[in-house]
C-alpha cells in the first residue's frame, strides 16, 4: 500500500452533496463535527470546494433534476476518492421509491463505496461507516 | 562549494525543510489550541504532514478555461518566495555579522509579499468566478496591511539605525528589545494584527472565506498544486512571526547558546498561540471593514510609533 493512500486514510476531507435531502441527515453530519464526536481527531474535515474533497457524503433522494449535478460533482472530485451514501433516501429511496421523479438509489447514478442506513443515521453510525471504509482502503 | 552551501541553506536548513517542518508544527498548535478552546480533543501531531502527503497522491485538475502554466506556476512561486524569505531571516539570526547584507529587511518584506501575489495570480488564472472574488479581495488586503506592517519594521530600522537584520539583532542584544520601548509596543500591536491578515487567518480570511465563497482563491486547486500552496502557508507560518521576533522582540539569539535559541523560539510560539486565540474569538470582517481598519487606526498607530521612534522613545 502506497504512502499517499495511507496518508489519505488519516486525512479524509469531506464534501457534502445535498441531493434533495430533507435536511435531517445534513444536521446529523454536522453533529459529527461537534465537540462531542470531534471527527477532526481522525483528520476528518469538512471542506467548501469539491476540488479539495476525498469523500463525497451524498444525502437525499436523488431525483432526475439532481442526477447531472451529482454526476458532475463526482467527476470534479480529484481521484482517489470515495462516495458515501448517507441515509435511507440515498441508499434505497425510502418512501419516495414509487415517486414519478426518482432517478433510483444513488448507486444507480454513481459508484458508491459505503452505505449508512438510518432516517437519519446517528453520528455513531456514520463514524462506524468511516472506520469500515478506512479498513477497506487499507486492506 | 559556496554555491552548494547556499543551496543547502535554502533547501534544507534553515530554509525549506526546516521552516516547513516548524510551520507544520505551528499549524498543529493552531488546530490543537482551537480544539481545546472548543472543548475538543483535536488532531494528532502529524496531521499537517498527513494532509500534505495525501494531497501529493491526488489528481491535479486544471480548469478547462484556465491558463495552465500560470495556474500551476503560482503555487511554486508562492513556495519559493516564502522559502527565500524564511532562509534570509533565519540566516540573519544564526550569523548576524556574516550572513546579512545592507537592505535585507527590505528584501525580506518584499519576498513575504510573494505568496499573496501568487495567490491572486493563481486565482485569476483559474477563471472561476468565486476564485476571482477571492483574488480581488486578497489584492485589496495586501494593499491594506502592507503600509502599517512596513511602518512597524521601520520603527526597528530607526531604532537600530541600520537596514540590516543582523545589525538590528545586535543592536537589540546590546540595548534591549525594540518592543520594550513605547514606540516598540505600538509597533508590536500593529505588527501582530498585520501578521494575522498576512497569514490569512480569521478575522482577516476574507480571501478564503470558506462559508461564503467556498475557499475563494483556492477553490480550483487540487492535489499536488494545493499541497504546494499548503507548504507555502506552513513556511509563512514560520517566516512571518520570525521576522516580527527578529525586528521587534529581540530576535532568536544563536550566539547566546541554547537558552537564547529556546527563548527566541518561545517568542515565536507565543505569537502563534496569540494568532490562534485572536482567530478563535473574532468573527470574519468584511473586506471594506478590513481596509478601513488597516488604513485607519492601524496606520495612524504605526505612524505614531515611527514619530516616537524618531524622537528616541
Amino acid at each position: 500500500m502506497s504512502v499517499t493512500l495511507k496518508a489519505l486514510t488519516r486525512s479524509i476531507w469531506v464534501f457534502h452533496v445535498a441531493a434533495s435531502p430533507c435536511n435531517n441527515c445534513d444536521i446529523e453530519i454536522l453533529d459529527c463535527l461537534t465537540p462531542k464526536f470531534d471527527l477532526e481527531r481522525f483528520g476528518i474535515q469538512l471542506v467548501g470546494s469539491v476540488r479539495h474533497a476525498d469523500a463525497l457524503l451524498v444525502t437525499g433522494a436523488v431525483n432526475h433534476k439532481c442526477v447531472p449535478r451529482v454526476k458532475r460533482l463526482y467527476e470534479q472530485m480529484p481521484k482517489p476518492g470515495v462516495v458515501i451514501a448517507v441515509g435511507n433516501c440515498a441508499c434505497s429511496m425510502e418512501i419516495f421509491a414509487d415517486s414519478y421523479n426518482m432517478a433510483g438509489p444513488l448507486d444507480k447514478v454513481i459508484p458508491v463505496d459505503a452505505y449508512i442506513m438510518g432516517c437519519p443515521p446517528k453520528p455513531e453510525a456514520m463514524i462506524e461507516a468511516v472506520v469500515a471504509l478506512v479498513g477497506k482502503l487499507r486492506s | 562549494m559556496e554555491a552548494l552551501k547556499a543551496a543547502a541553506a535554502v533547501v534544507a536548513y534553515p530554509g525549506f525543510v526546516f521552516s516547513a517542518a516548524l510551520g507544520m508544527f505551528a499549524s498543529w498548535v493552531d488546530r490543537k489550541v482551537t480544539a481545546r478552546v472548543q472543548w475538543r480533543v483535536g488532531p494528532p501531531l502529524l496531521q499537517p504532514l498527513y494532509d500534505v502527503v495525501k494531497l501529493l497522491g491526488k489528481e491535479t485538475i486544471v480548469p478547462a478555461e484556465g491558463v495552465r502554466w500560470v495556474f500551476l506556476g503560482a503555487p511554486v512561486f508562492a513556495l519559493s518566495t516564502a522559502t527565500l524569505a524564511a532562509t534570509l531571516v533565519w540566516q540573519s539570526q544564526i550569523a548576524p555579522a556574516a550572513q546579512t547584507f545592507v537592505g535585507d529587511v527590505i528584501v525580506a518584506l518584499y519576498l513575504l509579499t510573494g505568496p499573496a501575489v501568487a495567490l491572486v495570480i493563481g486565482a485569476f488564472a483559474s477563471r472561476n468566478p468565486l476564485a476571482s472574488v477571492g483574488g480581488s479581495r486578497e489584492m485589496k488586503l495586501v494593499l491594506a496591511y502592507e503600509l502599517p506592517l512596513t511602518l512597524c519594521i521601520l520603527v526597528a530600522v530607526i531604532k537600530a539605525g541600520s537596514l540590516r537584520l543582523g545589525d538590528i539583532l545586535l543592536w537589540q542584544a546590546a540595548n534591549g528589545a525594540v518592543g520594550a520601548s513605547l514606540s516598540g509596543v505600538l509597533a508590536c500591536v500593529v505588527a501582530v494584527l498585520c501578521m494575522q491578515a498576512k497569514l490569512g487567518l480569521v478575522p482577516f480570511d476574507v480571501a478564503e472565506a470558506e462559508t461564503e465563497i467556498m475557499g475563494g482563491a483556492l477553490i480550483e486547486y487540487s492535489g499536488p498544486a494545493l499541497a504546494v500552496y499548503k507548504l507555502s502557508r506552513f513556511v509563512m507560518l514560520t517566516a512571518l512571526p520570525l521576522l516580527v521576533v527578529a525586528t521587534l522582540l529581540g530576535g532568536v539569539r544563536f550566539d547566546a547558546g541554547a537558552r537564547g535559541v529556546l527563548l527566541g523560539l518561545g517568542k515565536v510560539v507565543l505569537l502563534w498561540v496569540g494568532a490562534t486565540l485572536i482567530r478563535n474569538t473574532n468573527p470574519r470582517v468584511r473586506i471594506d471593514q478590513a481596509l478601513l481598519f488597516f488604513w485607519g487606526p492601524m496606520t495612524i498607530v504605526a505612524a505614531a510609533a515611527v514619530v516616537l521612534a524618531m524622537a528616541g522613545l
